[in-house]
């Protein structure tokens, strides 16, 4: 037994503080909640608009324009079928509307972050570490503060699927910058290049294929999530397979799981096609 | 008459955190040579480059040539001293200024291409004018044009990676071509070609240079280059310039041990071709001072 006398507990501290968080920035969180919201709102709806075979037909001609093969174009369209005939089309759409806003907003404050952490080098000892940190940290940990700020719903699952996604496409943007070859570089210079002109004609377009890895990878987190999210209340496959452990539903489990898993596979294939497109020496 | 390039006391001292160094200082340059710390690149060097003339800076690798060629277009800072590219310091240019300066003065080619993977063979041809604003019609108008130069204007629309390490060259002596600079400058453009090659790639620039006029900056550590292409040649040992003069000259009379090593075998070859050693070169000499820089480049050509 740890003695009685040296127990000590911060937990009423780290309340006080959130509390006098959430009072004296309720305005902000206000205003981040509504942005996650209206952005979720706006996916969402244009997402159920579209008809189940129209996803179909995407994922096909999507995996078709990538691959550039025919056998598994129709392998991965047909793999969303299955999601649909598990009865568990709606579900899926919910938690694919979660995930594209996450890594949306994963891209859209991520790859400035890394590009930034390339241009300048305090930038990046600065983030390092707190990559470092965020990248340990459990993903269930990011849960109570997207919780204790926005309650329960899909706002918090998309801020702690957001925050938790985020490291790698930061790193890999920053990594791909600071490895594009000095000689290239300096032939840019030698002709004139201003810095902007560096960055836009010659440093980003050789780190893509480093970005585009690092979108893959923040996509894949993205999904690894889902399940972790239903615990604060967004509504979506996690959410099944979390019924169906509380209910030991192992068939249900399965069947949620797996579209999970098709989910997945399917968004992974695309997405490193496209990085793969990028490798300069394949064109 | 104005100087094309013209260099006074240049030094450049690598040091891990770029701090200033005086290089007036004896003591102090003497121990950063000593030390771990800092390189000194380039030590004092002045010379002048006339207009429309080759000038070569040849030494062996790592005596700063590389350092020295950047210098005049400032990818590398200098530590201390001046260079003047036809009357403008260029020293004294902030950064607006030095981006002028390197989109209308200067157009460099480099040993290792400097292509952009991503780009055809016509937007490597056309990235400098790009980079100056000038028009998308103009600029691939111009672009075919010296592609056409380089003989390559079939694969304008291949990417650099499909390409042979002479052609690539030829794409970074277009790209340096179109940019209308009145300077060219090359730092080892030939080193990493094979033999026949290289020797075309020279012939080449010896025929654009006929139309061209241009001052050329010409960094090698190739001897038989330096003769073929230089009117004027510097020899570089350690940072400094130890030897300078025509090429001619230097092959008769080597300043020190150190050129003379560089130009032994040659003078051997030289002697083969000609049982009288002494008399080829005082030939080669005394044709050098009177000849035009072409005829002189043709006739060692012959001989080597
Ligand atoms: N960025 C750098 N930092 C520190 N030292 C450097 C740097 N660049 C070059 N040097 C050093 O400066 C010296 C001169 O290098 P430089 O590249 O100018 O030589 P070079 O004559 O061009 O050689 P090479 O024929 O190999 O190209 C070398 O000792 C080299 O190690
Ligand atoms: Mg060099």
């Amino acid at each position: 037994m740890f003695p009685e006398v040296l127990e000590f507990h911060v937990a009423g501290y780290v309340n006080d503080f959130i509390n006098w968080l959430l009072h004296s920035f309720s305005g902000g969180f206000d205003s981040i909640s509504a942005s996650i919201s209206y952005v979720l709102m706006a996916i969402g709806s244009g997402l159920s608009a579209i008809p189940w075979w129209g996803y179909i037909l995407f994922v096909g001609v999507l995996a078709w324009v990538v691959n550039k093969k025919i056998s598994s174009a129709v392998f991965l369209a047909l793999m969303p079928m299955i999601i649909g005939m598990f009865g568990l089309w709606d579900l899926a759409i919910d938690t694919l509307a979660v995930i594209i806003t996450a890594v949306f907003l994963s891209l859209f404050m991520g790859i400035p972050t890394g590009i930034l952490m390339a241009q300048i080098d305090r930038a990046r000892s600065i983030m390092t570490p707190i990559l470092d940190g965020m990248q340990t940290m459990p993903s269930f940990v990011y849960l109570i503060p997207a919780m204790m700020f926005f309650g329960l719903g899909k706002v918090p699952a998309v801020f702690a699927t957001l925050i938790y996604s985020m490291p790698p496409v930061i790193r890999l943007t920053n990594l791909g910058i600071r490895q594009v070859p000095k000689a290239t570089q300096e032939a840019a210079l030698a002709y004139g290049a201003t810095k902007w002109q560096l960055l836009k004609e010659v440093r980003i377009p050789l780190a893509m294929p480093n970005i585009m890895a690092g979108i893959n990878q923040t996509t894949m987190m993205a999904l690894a999530m889902v399940v972790v999210c239903s615990m604060i209340g967004a509504r979506g496959l996690g959410q099944e397979v979390l019924l169906s452990i509380n209910r030991i539903d192992v068939g249900h489990g399965f069947e949620s799981g797996f579209s999970i898993v098709i989910l997945a596979i399917v968004i992974d294939r695309i997405t490193q096609g496209f990085a793969r497109r990028w490798e300069p020496n394949k064109r | 008459m104005v100087e094309a390039i013209e260099i006074r006391d240049l030094w450049k001292v690598y040091t891990k955190n770029d701090q200033d160094i005086d290089v007036e200082d004896q003591d102090l340059v003497t121990s950063l040579d000593k030390s771990e710390e800092a390189v000194v690149a380039v030590r004092g060097v002045s010379l002048t480059v006339n207009p429309g003339e080759v000038f070569v800076v040849m030494g062996l690798s790592g005596s700063g040539k590389s350092t020295l060629i950047r210098c005049i277009l400032r990818l590398i800072e200098p530590t201390s001293g001046s260079i003047n590219v036809f009357g403008e310091d260029v020293t004294a240019l902030d950064e607006k200024g030095l981006t002028e300066f390197r989109r209308e003065k200067t157009a460099m080619v480099f040993q290792h291409y400097g292509l952009l993977p991503h780009r055809t063979v016509l937007e490597n041809v056309s990235f400098g004018l790009k980079l100056k604003g000038v028009l998308l019609k103009e600029r691939l108008e111009r672009s075919k044009v010296a592609l056409e130069l380089v003989g390559l204007s079939k694969w304008e629309n291949y990417y650099p990676s499909s390409l042979s390490g002479g052609m690539r060259q030829r794409v970074g002596i277009a790209r340096a071509i179109v940019m209308n600079s009145p300077i060219l400058l090359m730092d080892e453009p030939f080193s990493g070609l094979d033999p026949l090659i290289r020797r075309e790639m020279q012939d080449e620039l010896i025929r654009l240079q006929e139309d061209m006029h241009k001052t050329i900056f010409f960094v090698t550590h190739d001897l038989d280059e330096a003769m073929r292409l230089g009117d004027r040649m510097a020899v570089m040992k350690n940072g400094k310039i130890v030897q300078m003069g025509a090429p001619g000259e230097i092959l008769a009379n080597p300043a020190d041990d150190y050129v003379a090593r560089f130009v032994q075998d040659k003078r051997k070859q030289l002697q083969m071709a000609d049982g009288d050693n002494s008399k080829k070169i005082s030939l080669i000499t005394d044709n050098s001072s009177k000849e035009t820089g072409s005829e002189k480049k043709g006739m060692i050509g012959n001989v080597s």
